[in-house]
């Protein structure tokens, strides 16, 4: 059985829980099932994001990185900030803003730090992991990446996370876990943190190389090329291996305005 | 009111200018250079503008934008008042960019422009340091530019919005080493404070402890370690920050050091 941290919407802290599978979870002594639970994000921090970090999606930007307003590839892991607002529980709603027709989604490994990490080299790299959990990372499609996409990324509810925490130690290799997307039970989907231009363990290095990850803070590893667009009432869910499934359904803004966010 | 968060006596405390001095909110008056300086809130989402004055654009060879240029910043670059920010040894461009911040006091949405002082609980001052040398054209500027830790001095004070009567009209200066560098004025904002609400909270909801550093006039100079910046702001106050070298953080680094984390 593995071991896992969930939240409860009206908890203060986030608790042990045993994984049965990924429907059913011990928490408490208790056997609950996901869908009737009321889960809350369980991590506290920053959540960093990192964009074309999946070779696919660096080569389909093609000759682009050589020309302007780009001009040359990537040096450093490119990245943003998902901030508070963007923070969303498993199975709550994302809001689809009025006037846009289609969300990208974004599956997103999600590397929870588990101790203050300032420089941390890749050797040490995994020490400083508390877990792994899986993100929504959700975009309005633009083209362009020159300038920061907060218009775009930084939306009520365009993050959810959950829907608990996998310790490191339960993953066999997070840099060779299966990522899988389905829109309404078809697989749209499927990639794998094998691809990534750089492992969890550089990715840490290079980051921490200039900020300081805390405990509590979520560093996405990237989300994979050809993201699927989904619509209003879709219903999506993000599997990965060795942690479980992140399912969100997305509904209008007006229809949630109406019915409240709970 | 001027208020600001302080460590003193082995305690963190909240305290309030008081006839030059600092009060205590147990009631100690304390002298300003015996006192550690914090930055005088926890910011929560912090988003800052870029290229926000007119000639600072013109003297970065830019358009003035069309849209306000924003990026956030995450909570490791934050230091308090005559804090030390760290110039990487291999920086060849680093420069201050004084700041009118505003600290958000309500929750906010679909704030229209006329309303949008009611949405603000005080100001403060940030000094955005910038390393132009690790620029690059992806989600520019980038966070290894702008989010780097010790490089985001806030403070002195936060200072209730009630005490500012007209933000929109505030003398702007920077001094290196107590020489004038940079001077500018609020008035010459492209996208003023008003503007700016109602744009972020047009498409996302603004909580309390928001902060949004509203961009810097013209006027960059390099810096060298051990310069004194001063960043002025009529009203507000005065935020000092001393550059330092890299050599006293790498002095007693080892990579495999235990953290602070517990």
């Amino acid at each position: 059985m593995v071991k896992a941290r969930a939240k409860l919407k009206d908890s203060e802290f986030a608790e042990d829980v045993e994984i049965l599978n990924n429907n059913n979870m011990v928490m408490n002594g208790k056997n609950c099932e996901l869908s009737q639970v009321n889960l809350d994000v369980p991590v506290t921090g920053t959540v960093y994001g990192t964009l074309l970090n999946y070779k696919g999606s660096l080569e389909a930007l093609k000759n682009q990185v050589h020309h302007p307003p780009y001009n040359e590839p990537p040096k450093g892991p490119v990245l943003y900030i998902k901030p508070k607002n963007t923070f969303s529980a498993f199975a709550k709603p994302i809001p689809l803003p009025t006037g846009v027709p289609e969300l990208e989604i974004g599956a997103a490994l999600g590397i929870v730090i588990g101790k203050t990490a300032t420089r941390v080299k890749k050797a040490q790299a995994m020490d400083y992991i508390e877990g792994f959990t899986i993100v929504n990372d959700i975009s309005i499609p633009h083209e362009s990446v020159y300038r920061p996409a907060i218009r775009y990324k930084a939306r009520d509810g365009f993050c959810p996370i959950g829907p608990w925490i996998v310790p490191k130690d339960s993953i066999s290799n997070p840099d060779c876990l299966a990522i899988r997307v389905y829109i309404n039970g078809q697989l749209k989907q499927e990639n794998t943190t094998s691809n990534l231009i750089r492992p969890i363990s550089r990715l840490i290095e290079d980051v921490t190389d200039f900020m300081t990850l805390n405990a509590g803070d979520v560093l996405l590893v990237g989300v994979p090329e050809n993201a699927p667009l989904a619509k209003a009432n879709d219903q999506i869910r993000i599997e990965i291996d060795e942690i479980g499934y992140l399912e969100n359904p997305i509904i209008t803004e007006e229809k949630l305005a109406m019915e409240g966010i709970s | 009111m001027k208020k600001a968060r302080i460590a003193y006596a082995g305690a963190i405390h909240l305290a309030c200018e008081y006839k030059g001095q600092l009060k205590l909110t147990d009631g100690r008056i304390v002298e300003e250079q015996d006192v550690v300086w914090l930055p005088p809130l926890e910011p929560r989402t912090v988003f800052a503008l870029g290229l926000n004055y007119a000639d600072h654009a013109r003297e970065l060879a830019f358009k003035a934008p069309e849209e306000p240029l924003a990026f956030l910043k995450g909570p490791n670059t934050f230091i308090g008042h005559r804090g030390q920010t760290r110039r990487p040894l291999d920086a060849t461009y680093m420069h201050y960019e004084c700041e009118l911040a505003v600290v958000i006091g309500k929750t906010a949405k679909g704030v229209k422009k006329a309303e949008a002082f009611e949405y603000v609980c005080g100001y403060t001052i940030a000094n955005d340091y910038a390393i132009r040398d690790y620029l690059e054209n992806y989600y520019r500027p980038n966070l290894k530019v702008k989010n780097r830790d010790t490089c985001t001095p806030i403070g002195p004070w936060l200072v209730d919005a009630g005490d500012i009567p007209d933000p929109m009209n505030l003398s702007i200066k920077t001094y290196v080493n107590g020489k004038l560098t940079q001077q500018g004025n609020t008035s010459d904002m492209i996208f003023g404070i008003a503007e700016l609400i109602e744009y972020f909270s047009s498409f996302m909801t603004l909580s309390p402890g928001d902060v949004i550093l509203t961009g810097t006039p013209e006027g960059l100079a390099d810096t060298a370690v051990g310069d004194e910046i001063t960043t002025e702001i009529e009203g507000i106050g005065k935020l000092v920050s001393t550059i330092v070298s890299d050599d006293i953080f790498t002095k007693g680094y080892e990579p495999t050091d235990i953290k602070i984390d517990c």
